[in-house]
């Protein structure tokens, strides 16, 4: 992955493969504290304990056309090697939450790229799911939130092309307005 | 600055584009591989070229959308399209620029990519 927005998009999609209702995403600058944090944060199916502990071995998956399972690996790789950390938070019924963190300015921390795109990917393609998309920068937030687009939409969906591009322009605008580029 | 009143707009303006797309016949499928595999291999910007190239040719029959693996990830990024009526074509290692000739040649004048095909690949 060339980018960390890229390994959103890859994580969030198990939220999705887990029946979630509502997925919150949630980036954090931290200047003083030189730290970056990623949360993606489900209302899915969870997993369990047990499963909860391997499920970072990329030789467990729930995919039936591979044996292999590499999204999990591969953002816990991003977080260590910019010195950072991984866990997974997981109650089955109730959700999951995935927290990375790296360190802000380590020369191996992957940009974290093209969010515009990421979140309306999975907007776009996943109508009955509600997105929240939050960035902090340091003391300035910037929201996102699928339920105040369907308000302002009605019956347009949210995949017609017009509306996919506005989001992109809406979300790259709005992090810049916080400067939270990244 | 893009705002949510923008979407209001819209709203107004596609809501006879929405009404044809009801009384219209079936839609066009496009479909891309989004898992581990194909997010990798770049299908994110093929998505965008597709949604971007449907919204310049003010395409309203097709829409673009995700599916998970596959099963062939060293052919990734791989599109699907589904025109209703017609058999499913497989495109493999796309790239945006593949996808602006699929737009065109394929969604719009119905002639499939033969060079871009799974059945080309090996």
């Amino acid at each position: 992955m060339k980018e960390l927005s890229l390994n959103i998009l890859d994580i969030a999609q198990n939220s999705i493969a887990a029946n979630a209702t509502c997925v919150t995403i949630q980036v954090c600058k931290d200047t003083a504290q030189n730290r970056l944090t990623l949360c993606i944060e489900d209302d899915g199916k969870g997993m369990t304990e047990a499963f909860v502990k391997k499920v970072c071995d990329p030789f467990v998956t729930t995919r039936t056309t591979r044996k292999v399972g590499m999204g999990i690996p591969l953002l816990k790789l991003a977080a260590e090697q910019a010195e950072g950390t991984f866990s997974i938070q997981s109650e089955v019924g109730k959700g999951t939450k995935v927290t990375a963190t790296f360190t802000l300015n380590h020369i191996d921390r992957l940009p974290l790229g093209d969010i515009g795109q990421t979140m309306s990917v999975l907007v776009s393609c996943n109508q009955t799911v509600d997105f929240v998309y939050i960035h902090k920068a340091d003391d300035k937030t910037f929201v996102f939130d699928t339920k105040q687009m369907r308000a302002a939409l009605g019956d347009v969906p949210l995949n017609d092309p017009e509306v996919v591009l506005w989001m992109q322009e809406y979300i790259k605008e709005g992090i810049l307005s916080i400067n939270g580029g990244v | 600055m893009k705002s949510l009143a923008d979407l209001e707009a819209i709203r107004n303006r596609t809501i006879n584009k929405v009404g044809l797309r009801k009384e219209g016949t079936e839609e066009t499928r496009i479909v891309v591989g989004m898992a581990t595999c194909g997010i990798a291999a770049g299908a994110r910007p093929v998505m965008q070229a597709f949604v971007e190239e449907l919204q310049k040719r003010n395409i309203t029959n097709a829409f673009v959308t995700q599916t998970g693996c596959i099963g062939v990830c060293r052919l990734e990024p791989i599109v699907e399209v589904y025109v209703p009526g017609q058999e499913k074509v497989t495109y493999v290692k796309m790239t945006a620029e593949k996808a602006a000739k699929v737009v065109v040649d394929h969604i719009v004048n119905g002639k499939v990519v033969e060079e871009y095909t799974i059945g080309n690949a090996e």
